[in-house]
């Protein structure tokens, strides 16, 4: 049996396996379809939060984040994680005593006003809306990979399956689905990760081989340390190099933590547990599944990088990776072994050219100098060619002389860091050849590097579809439940029946999902900027407002909504102001670089920023307005203790 | 809802459990894997610096006991508060 056949049977069982678990757990009322009767028992719902947190880029982008970025991109480890802590502690318990449904419907009671309502609607709609665009973009490339269709067409049958399940099973039906997606997308990690893990460093448990010691050169060195001198001695920085910016570091963590915390589709997955003990226990349950991902993917990322260097590499494997030739572009043809070089190829995630004519794909961290020498070459020779006979020998003389500087850079070039490196010259080297190596491959072409079975790669393709549908449901079902129950019975319609609420919900859902799918096909740029505004805004506006809401009894409706906006805005144009208006390209006021950064801070790092100016513009504010009520004082009093948590009040 | 008085000393002990979960929360991330990592470079564990280790997977066990300390030490403070479900 082929490949192609495999994913479609392992893809085909599991979707038929959502849509069973979504008919026997549709919604009949309103209480169900937002927050699934209140009855998730507190484990069940942390597999849920855990599938709901986990997408695409969680399951596919992140260990390669971590493969290339090394040390320093373990922001995404600890602040993807740390995030729960704050739930637990902050948020969660009095959130679910509370005992509503939506995030806005708490800051409107809190915050006695409908405008506050309202605003927190707009930054959930913004926050909600940035995020799913990134998943739907995440299913239409999974499913185009997987199912080898157009990206387009990858994306309607995406938005078909989810509209399938979650517009029908609202949040109850949704809760068992991501349960069921869960299984499978841990199953599908960790597997390859286990083979892997024996393969490098003898170790069962990836975590353990991480800090274990490398196998093939007998398990006295340190795989950390293997893969550290195998890429250095390539010109790259060092896998667990120190990062060149710790203020940064420490805001990038700190945003995606508060972040986290503030991420409606995240928060209302408490609102589903029966008491306020569950809804503490459930943050921990969460982390605990998400934990198994997130410990794993350093070792997924740091073997899968250091296994795809030497494959280029063979002499790396126990020496240095010069002691032996890198491998030939006739190995990578005839050896089955390395057929998944010009699979991947294929798919543009991976591409190779011998520009040094030697027959071998020389793999190394190409200065930017080089670069711009061949480029120099490259433009006097098109020059030349397109000039008129007459102009013909000057333009040659120009082709003559960049090649000269360039040959004279590969001279002075030493490939890697250390002192006794080889120039680019002694090696006949003119650059890189593994011309991309796409972060994504080092998860989706992990079993085949490691040579694992055909049905592993089948369950990674499953598994990848599992965590951009599950997200891409929990956060449809924050966007529907923002639009019919804040939006139209909170502000439009207050006198609508259940029955015309939960139609409401429903036609909320779909309207969501068309407009998520027609974002999807034309993204507005990159979709991992757009994932950085959704947590920069989350940290700048829920987080805050939620977290005074529950522990100051000071703030008033005036400060929560003059808070509220200025961290939206200022986030929101910080980010603007280096990746453009809108992120429309080219409209962007300076360009993003470290260099030209305040401070050095990153657009992803303003989240902290934001939230301090939302804290201190609401206070200020608050001292010079009118105290909040008695009854909303009493209502503080009451989400701060468990007692009488109950069902959801009617209201 | 609980009388004043009770519920009061609730909410202090609540805050003071709270504060003190905060403290290992920021010690085991962000001090430990961010900014001490240059000053413990010579601390181990196996074949990673510990700063490198808490950043990549310590921190996130802490991360793990934590909540489910805070989880059990909230329940015990509810029942002598007499504010339990």
């Amino acid at each position: 049996m082929d490949q192609f056949t495999l994913n479609l049977i392992v893809i085909g069982l599991s979707f038929a396996l959502y849509f069973g678990i979504a008919f026997w757990a549709r919604a009949a009322s309103t209480s169900e379809f937002y927050a699934a009767g209140q009855g998730v028992g507190p484990v069940v719902n942390g597999m849920a939060t855990a599938a709901d947190w986990m997408s695409a880029a969680s399951f596919i982008s992140m260990a390669g984040l971590i493969a290339f970025g090394g040390y320093n991109n373990s922001v995404f480890l600890m602040g993807w994680t740390g995030g729960y802590v704050l739930l637990a502690l902050l948020l969660a318990p009095y959130l679910r005593k509370f005992g509503k449904f939506t995030v806005p419907e708490f800051v409107g009671d809190r915050f006695y006003s409908t405008s506050a309502r309202m605003v927190a609607v707009i930054c959930l709609l913004v926050i909600s809306i940035t995020y799913v665009i990134g998943q739907m973009v995440g299913v239409g490339v999974t499913f185009a990979r997987f199912l080898e269709v157009s990206t387009t067409t990858g994306l309607l049958i995406g938005s078909a399956v989810v509209f399938a399940y979650a517009v029908f099973g609202g949040m109850k039906g949704i809760t068992y689905t991501q349960v069921a997606q869960y299984v499978v997308l841990i199953i599908a990690y960790t597997i390859p990760a286990i083979f892997i893990s024996l393969q490098l460093t003898g170790s069962f448990l990836p975590q353990l081989g991480l800090i274990g010691g490398y196998a093939p050169s007998g398990g006295d060195v340190a795989f950390l340390e293997k893969l550290d001198s195998v890429v250095t001695e390539l010109g790259f920085a060092a896998y667990t190099a120190d990062t060149p910016n710790m203020l940064n570091m420490f805001l990038v963590t700190m945003s995606l933590m508060i972040g986290t915390a503030g991420l409606p589709h995240v928060i209302i997955r408490f609102f589903t547990v029966p008491k306020v003990s569950d809804a503490r226990s459930s943050a921990g349950w969460a982390l605990v599944f998400i934990a198994l991902l997130y410990t794993v993917a350093p070792a997924v990322g740091s073997m899968a990088r250091l296994n795809i260097t030497t494959t280029f590499w063979p002499g790396a494997v126990t020496g240095s990776a010069f002691s032996a030739p890198a491998v030939s572009l006739a190995d990578i043809q005839s050896n089955p072994e390395l057929s998944w070089v010009n699979n991947w190829q294929k798919t543009g995630l991976l591409a190779y050219s011998d520009l040094n004519g030697d027959g071998l794909i020389q793999y190394v961290s190409e200065p930017a100098a080089i670069t711009a020498a061949n480029k120099a070459i490259a433009d006097a020779q098109a020059a030349h060619d397109a000039a008129a006979d007459a102009d013909k020998p000057a333009l040659l003389q120009a082709v003559t002389d960049a090649t000269a500087a360039r040959d004279a850079l590969l001279a002075e070039t030493k490939v890697g860091k250390a002192e006794d490196s080889p120039t680019y010259a002694e090696l006949g080297l003119v650059g890189n050849e593994l011309t991309t190596v796409n972060n994504d491959i080092m998860v989706l072409a992990n079993p085949e590097i490691a040579k694992l079975p055909g049905w592993v790669i089948a369950l990674v393709a499953a598994g990848g579809l599992a965590a951009a549908l599950s997200t891409a449901a929990g956060l449809l079902l924050a966007i529907s439940s923002a639009i019919s129950h804040d939006l139209i019975k909170g502000a439009l319609k207050p006198d609508i029946s259940e029955k015309g609420e939960l139609l409401a919900a429903r036609i909320s859902m779909a309207f969501a999902i068309v407009l998520a799918t027609w974002l999807g096909l034309d993204p507005p740029g990159f979709a991992a900027q757009v994932v950085a505004l959704a947590f920069g805004l989350a940290a700048a506006t829920i987080f805050p407002v939620l977290m005074m809401g529950i522990f100051s009894t000071k703030v008033t409706k005036e400060g929560a909504i003059a808070g509220m906006l200025v961290g939206l805005i200022s986030t929101a144009v910080y980010i603007f102001l280096f990746l453009g208006w809108f992120f429309i390209p080219g409209t962007n006021v300076y360009p993003n670089t470290p260099d030209a950064h305040f401070f050095g801070i990153s657009p992803a790092a303003f989240g902290p920023i934001g939230a301090l100016l939302n804290f201190a513009v609401a206070y200020i504010v608050s001292s010079m307005t009118k105290a909040p009520p008695q009854d909303v004082q009493d209502l503080i009093q009451s989400i701060r203790v468990p007692k009488g948590a109950g069902a959801a009040q009617a209201h | 809802m609980a009388d004043k008085t009770s519920s009061n000393a609730y909410w202090a002990a609540n805050i003071r459990v709270i504060t003190v979960s905060m403290v290992v929360w920021f010690v085991c991330s962000f001090g430990l894997g961010i900014i001490l990592r240059p000053a413990l470079s010579g601390i181990h564990i196996g074949g990673a610096d510990i700063g490198f280790w808490f950043a990549q997977n310590g921190a996130i066990y802490v991360f793990l006991v934590l909540i489910f300390a805070y989880a059990a030490k909230m329940n015990k403070l509810d029942k002598e508060h007499g504010v339990e479900e």
